[in-house]
């Protein structure tokens, strides 16, 4: 299908994307006992956490060294490192992860520089790790600010020391709190040690409290992060971070950790692959647990197909999200007929025709670096069944009289966007039936008659 | 949602009668470096007051510590997010790398109503920017902006564009306001820009100055219609949060009140340009809107009193107050009328909800006015506000503006611009007698007068906290334990993860309206909903466990 109305705007209005501080500020909240500061103005800091929480639904301290006009024409040392002894004080935390914001990377404050100074001062009295990141909010999305904290953290802190035993390195990328417990889960089940960075499923998906936590508990230990040099292997997910200077390479090049690249294990392909490798690294075989799960999501796929089958989605996120779900959409046989993300990284379009059969044939509309007004323009021309992605796409599916089905981040109008699975078999089955049902609510709906009954 | 209304054992209600306040405030200023506390301390005050005028003096307005947590937004945050945001027929174009626009749309749940002026348009859906990349940190960002305003323009056409300047804009030199006013000249309608760069100032405040200087130099007094009408007010700092502004409209309309224009909830900038016809200001939230206020009376002669519609009772006096401004019987009547008809089901929801309301303690912390007004309604409720403090407010808005003299300006308020104001050479024309207007007082309602929130505390026995930090809060909860905790989203899951309720009055949940009395009972149903849900019956307060933490800093 020649998509015909597609402009090409100056300025970006309703964004597919958000800055790459807030990419680092999830990334740092977890890891165990860590404080994330941004070195900025505090509006920043504010923002984002305000953003992180809307979606998460639990507190997320984000600190700020707080600039002020004089500190944007004097530099921001003196601040950085006031805020350091403050969060020290208070906190007592293991790390704490310093991401830079465009306010300190125009006026070039040399955060390494400053830290180094910091430590050599000897006001590190705790020893706290320290990660700096460069995330100036004018170069890319917050999922280059996530994998820049991923890899300067692994950067800063992992060694190798020849520790013995089996041990897998995951960096799962930028999922959802369940989706990091499930992984948890599928490596326990497997007997292997693993070392898993970020984990936020406990941190940003955590239970009451029985006495106030200063730093909720949870994340990846810094122990872990250390050993990370002596691990059998490194499993990074994301087919579109496999093309970036990530933390997995850094590994495999720093210390010989053999790398694998794989693709969010949304869908049975994807998931299989998923499997597969922790099989090989491990030389066992898939927990009998996973192979049922399997088995009843073909199950529901023999028994739902016929309601899904050539339904047409438009699909928004971050590019590797929006890789993972059309693999997924194109096995159950939906068709993802707009792939549009706010990122630009190059790769989406190449990426999507790895993982979509037929690619060529379905007429499939790949849209990088757009904004949801972008999106919307050509959702127009092509009147999908539904939308999928964010609850940034509200307005657009409310325009349409479509219905959206939120997955990914941000979802500020609905409860439990931190609960919900996308990976594993357990992930899709949940995403088939959610999708079965929506074409299914819609199409009783527009019905005249109104059965209740399939 | 099920109630089950839960007995407190008088025990319980009387252990906050023997914690010493001042113990108390010991207790947590003791944690921080000697530096921060002396620091703290002077924005942690416990009400009293020391003469027959004047309260114990709060350090208000002043910058937060590196480090210290805070919920304070930024300059831009305040121009753009508060004051500007809910006019529906602007573009708002942020001109910055991507975030700040983002996180600025429309998260404030600004209501609007597009029907009510001709052309229909409504932009607030619509979140703009110029999403800056490398390439115009390096080599400027002017030629992006004037693209984005012309296809703005070309796009949607509308009557006004105005432009905010985010951090790096500052920093690298663009001038947005060249910029504004080249295309202004090109494209024939209001384009202008704001210095609203997040470093400035120490807080939203500071952008609230700059969004009111803006309005005033290019927006208000642009169009001298003068419309038809008796009272004619516009109301100042109203944001028409969750409706709010809808049900203070209807109230209004119902006592013959005409409002021009409200700044800015549910407005339009053809409202704005009108302004300056009304005869009189009411002002709601007043530390984000009073620059205006105070300017249009001295341009145009109009009038400011200080009124609050959030409150039954508040909204009656309020109304009594306006209608004895005027000093007509003929409105004074009528808003007694209005009253009466209001308060028969504002008094039935009382009775309903005040036995399980009674003697239960609030906390709040919010903005400028809120955690002000919303005392109001927690009193109607039976229920007293044990601490309570504002995220940006000054010192005039704790003690009152009879401070204003004896208020330290300082380095950061100094870099926003004050505006000089001259009276209009043709269009000054006092609404009231000139001898009115300098005594400030008319009918014996004073005028340009707020009392601030400390007068409407208990001395001795309660706080006002400005800027309070994460760790206080979280010390404050501990020891005392509110019934209701009330603050922004920041804050709503570490409170409730403590067991305590928290109601979200920056942006009200998915609630409102709240404001003036169908709004005064939505939320003493909602809060009675939330104190008495059995939710809380499956967990357990952290004090619950370890009883001793409750009576350690009793008797101190």
């Amino acid at each position: 299908m020649k998509i015909q109305g597609k402009t090409e705007y100056k300025a970006t209005s309703n964004a597919c994307k958000l800055c790459s501080p807030l990419g680092a500020s999830l990334v740092f909240r977890g890891i165990e006992n860590c404080v994330p500061l941004l070195h900025g103005s505090q509006g920043c800091s504010t923002y984002i956490r305000r953003y992180l929480i809307s979606h998460f639904n639990e507190p997320v301290d984000i600190a700020s060294s707080n600039f002020t006009e004089e500190t944007a024409v004097f530099g921001g040392a003196a601040n950085l490192k006031l805020a350091m002894d403050n969060i020290i004080e208070q906190y007592h935390p293991d790390l704490i992860g310093v991401a830079t914001t465009c306010l300190s990377e125009t006026i070039g404050d040399d955060v390494p520089l400053i830290l180094r100074d910091y430590i050599r001062d000897n006001r590190n009295g705790d020893n706290t790790a320290i990660v700096p990141v460069s995330t100036p909010s004018y170069s890319g999305t917050h999922i280059d600010g996530f994998h820049g904290a991923v890899r300067a953290t692994v950067d800063a802190i992992a060694e190798k020391k020849n520790r013995a035993g089996m041990n897998i390195n995951i960096f799962p990328g930028m999922m959802s709190p369940a989706d990091h417990r499930h992984l948890k889960e599928i490596l326990s089940d497997f007997g292997v040690g693993y070392h898993m960075l970020p984990d936020y499923s406990q941190t940003l998906d955590g239970p009451m409290w029985s006495e106030y936590q200063k730093i909720q508990e949870g994340g990846t230990p810094i122990k872990q992060i250390a050993s990370m040099g002596d691990a059998s292997a490194s499993i990074e997910i994301g087919r579109i971070l496999s093309e970036t200077k990530s933390a997995g390479k850094l590994l495999a090049e720093r210390f010989e950790v053999p790398c694998h690249n794989l693709g969010l294990p949304i869908g049975i392909k994807e998931t299989d692959a998923f499997f597969d490798a922790v099989s090989t690294i491990t030389g066992k075989p898939m927990p009998e647990k996973y192979s049922e799960e399997r088995g009843r999501l073909v199950d529901a796929y023999v028994d739902g197909h016929k309601y899904v089958f050539e339904a047409r989605a438009v699909l928004y996120g971050e590019e590797d999200l929006v890789v993972g779900l059309a693999s997924f959409l194109s096995e159950i046989g939906v068709i993802p007929v707009l792939c549009a993300s706010g990122g630009k990284s190059g790769h989406l379009k190449g990426k999507l025709c790895q993982v979509v059969d037929e690619f060529d044939a379905k007429g499939i509309e790949v849209l990088d670096g757009v904004d949801l007004v972008e999106i919307g323009d050509v959702a127009k021309e092509i009147s999908p069944d539904f939308f999928i992605g964010s609850s940034k796409g509200y307005k657009i599916a409310r325009e349409m009289s479509k219905p959206l089905i939120r997955i990914g981040f941000p979802i500020h109008d609905r409860m439990g966007g931190a609960r919900i699975v996308h990976i594993g078999y357990r992930g899709a089955q949940q995403l088939f039936d959610i999708i079965s049902n929506t074409i299914l609510a819609a199409r009783q709906d527009a019905s005249p008659v109104g059965y209740a009954y399939m | 949602m099920e109630l089950m209304p839960k007995e407190k054992t008088a025990e319980e209600t009387d252990f906050r009668k023997d914690i010493d306040p001042q113990g108390v405030k010991k207790e947590i200023m003791d944690k921080y470096p000697p530096k921060v506390a002396r620091k703290r301390s002077k924005q942690f005050i416990v009400n009293k007051k020391v003469d027959e005028e004047n309260y114990e003096e709060i350090q208000a307005n002043v910058r937060t510590i590196p480090g210290i947590i805070s919920q304070r937004g930024c300059c831009y945050a305040g121009c753009k997010g508060v004051v500007m945001g809910p006019t529906r027929d602007i573009i708002n174009l942020t001109h910055g790398p991507i975030g700040c626009g983002f996180y600025s749309w429309l998260t404030r749940r600004n209501q609007t109503d597009p029907s009510t002026t001709p052309d229909h348009d409504n932009f607030m859906t619509y979140c703009f920017s110029t999403d800056m990349q490398d390439r115009e940190i390096v080599f400027g960002g002017e030629k992006k902006l004037k693209a984005a305003i012309q296809e703005a323009y070309d796009i949607f056409k509308p009557k006004m564009i105005s432009v905010f300047s985010t951090c790096p804009v500052g920093l690298i030199g663009d001038d947005v306001h060249a910029v504004s006013r080249e295309m202004e000249e090109k494209l024939g309608i209001t384009i202008f820009g704001f210095s609203c760069e997040g470093y400035k100032g120490v807080s939203q405040s500071a952008g609230h100055h700059v969004a009111n200087n803006g309005l005033f130099m290019h927006v208000i007094g642009k169009d001298d219609t003068v419309q038809e009408g008796e009272y004619k007010v516009n109301l100042l700092g109203e944001y028409n949060i969750g409706g709010d502004g809808f049900e203070i409209d209807r109230v209004l309309n119902a006592c013959g009140i005409k409002i021009i224009s409200t700044f800015s909830g549910n407005s339009s900038v053809d409202h704005f340009a009108n302004s300056h016809t009304s005869d009189l200001n009411l002002v709601m939230c007043h530390r984000s809107i009073n620059y205006v206020a105070d300017m249009m009376e001295q341009k145009f002669g109009i009038p400011w009193i200080k009124i609050n519609f959030i409150g039954a009772r508040a909204t009656s006096d309020s109304l009594r107050k306006i209608a004895q401004y005027y000093g007509d019987q003929k409105l004074i009547d009528r808003v007694e009328e209005v009253i009466a008809k209001e308060m028969a089901p504002v008094e039935k929801a009382q009775a309903e909800i005040r036995p399980r309301l009674e003697g239960k303690v609030a906390m709040m912390f919010v903005g400028g006015s809120r955690a002000h007004h919303y005392q109001e309604l927690f009193s109607e409720m039976g229920m007293k506000t044990l601490a309570a403090g504002y995220e940006f407010a000054h010192r005039d808005d704790y003690e009152g503006r009879h401070v204003l003299p004896r208020v330290k300006v300082d380095a950061d308020s100094r870099n926003i611009d004050e505006l000089e104001i001259h009276k209009d050479p043709e269009r000054y024309h006092p609404r009231i007698d000139e001898k009115e207007l300098e005594a400030e007082e008319r009918h014996g309602i004073m005028l340009k007068a707020y009392e601030g929130m400390m007068a409407d505390m208990e001395e001795g026995s309660s706080f006002s906290i400005d800027d309070i930090s994460q760790y206080e809060t979280e010390k404050m909860i501990e020891l005392y334990k509110p019934d209701i905790f009330c603050a922004g989203v920041k804050e709503k899951y570490m409170v409730q993860k403590q067991g305590v309720p928290m109601k979200q009055l920056h942006s009200y949940d998915s609630g409102g309206p709240y404001a003036a009395y169908k709004g005064a009972v939505n939320f003493y149903h909602e809060i009675d909903r939330m104190i008495n849900t059995k939710v809380w019956s499956y967990i357990r307060a952290p004090w619950e466990k370890n009883p001793e933490l409750a009576a350690m800093y009793a008797n101190e």
